[in-house]
C-alpha cells in the first residue's frame, strides 16, 4: 500500500494574543524631548513612524510631539520622568489597558492586512510602525519582520477587528 | 481613492486616514463678546463655498495633526498641503505643486 504524506506548511496566517504590556503615552514639546529621552534611557525618534528600543523599552514616534512607550509590566518610567517635570513639562499617561495587542504572522499576512487597511502595508519598512485604520478602527501597526506584525487595537474595537480578521483568515485558508 | 500628502508625516497616504475639518484660515475673534450678532453669525456660519481652489483643514489620524490643504472642489484634486499655522499658500503657486 502506498500513501502520500502531505507536507502541510504552517498556517498562511496566524493570529495570536500577546501578553499585556505597559503602555505610556508621552506628549512633550520638541524643546524638552532630549531631556525626556535622557531620563527614560532611550532615544525618542523625531520622524513619525520611527521606533527605538533600549533595555526592553520601546518608543514609537506617533506625531511631532507624541510618543508611545511600551515596556514589560512593572517597569517604572514615571518616577524618572517626574523628577524632571519642572524643567521639562510633559504628560506621561498610563494607557496600558486601553488596547490589546495581536501578533499577526505568516506568509499571507500582507493579504490579511490589506483586506482592511487602506495604507500600502507592503511598503512599510521592517522596524517601522504606524497609527492607521483597520476597517473603521484606529490601530497601531508594528512591522517586526517581513511577515510579522503586531497590531494594537482599542478594547472596544477588538471584537469587530477580531471578527474581520477571522473572516479574512478563513477566506485565505479557503484559497479565495 | 484620493491620496493626501500629510505635511507632518511627509508621506502621501490614503484618504481614509484623514478627516475633513472645514474651511481653513478662519481666525477666532480676539474679543468674542465685542462682536455684533451679524459678525458672530458670519464667523460661525458664513463660508466661502468656493467653486474651484478651496483652503480647508484636514486631520491626519496617523499623527493626530490638523493641517491646511488647497483642494480644487471641482476636480477634487489636492493642489498643495501645508502645516497648520503657516501662511495661506498663494493660488499662483498651484501649478508648481
Ligand atoms: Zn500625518
Amino acid at each position: 500500500m502506498t500513501y502520500e504524506k502531505h507536507q502541510f506548511h504552517s498556517a498562511p496566517v496566524l493570529i495570536e494574543d500577546l501578553a499585556p504590556v505597559l503602555r505610556l503615552s508621552l506628549r512633550v514639546k520638541p524643546a524638552h524631548r532630549d531631556t525626556l529621552a535622557r531620563v527614560l534611557g532611550l532615544d525618542l525618534p523625531v520622524r513619525v513612524g520611527a521606533r527605538s528600543a533600549a533595555a526592553g523599552t520601546e518608543a514609537l514616534c506617533l506625531g511631532p510631539d507624541e510618543w508611545l512607550l511600551t515596556a514589560p509590566e512593572g517597569t517604572d518610567l514615571t518616577t524618572p520622568a517626574r523628577a524632571v517635570h519642572a524643567d521639562a513639562p510633559h504628560s506621561l499617561v498610563d494607557i496600558s489597558d486601553r488596547e490589546i495587542t495581536l501578533r499577526l504572522t505568516g506568509p499571507a499576512v500582507l493579504d490579511l492586512l490589506s483586506a482592511c487597511c487602506p495604507r500600502n502595508v507592503a511598503a512599510m519598512p521592517v522596524g517601522a510602525a504606524a497609527r492607521t485604520v483597520f476597517d473603521s478602527a484606529t490601530v497601531i501597526l508594528w512591522r517586526d519582520g517581513i511577515d510579522s506584525f503586531r497590531m494594537d487595537v482599542w478594547r472596544s474595537f477588538a471584537p469587530h477587528v477580531r471578527s474581520l480578521l477571522a473572516q479574512v483568515q478563513g477566506e485565505i485558508a479557503a484559497g479565495l | 481613492m484620493l491620496l493626501i500628502h500629510c505635511p507632518y508625516c511627509d508621506d502621501t497616504l490614503p484618504e481614509l486616514e484623514f478627516a475633513y475639518a472645514g474651511e481653513a484660515h478662519i481666525a477666532r475673534p480676539a474679543d468674542p463678546s465685542a462682536l455684533t450678532d451679524e459678525e458672530w453669525r458670519d464667523f460661525l456660519f458664513i463660508r466661502t463655498n468656493a467653486r474651484g481652489p478651496h483652503y480647508e483643514r484636514w486631520r491626519h489620524i496617523g499623527c493626530g495633526r490638523l493641517f491646511n490643504a488647497l483642494r480644487d472642489t471641482v476636480s477634487d484634486r489636492f493642489l498643495t498641503t501645508y502645516k497648520a499655522g503657516e501662511a495661506r499658500r498663494p493660488l499662483t503657486n498651484e501649478a508648481a505643486e
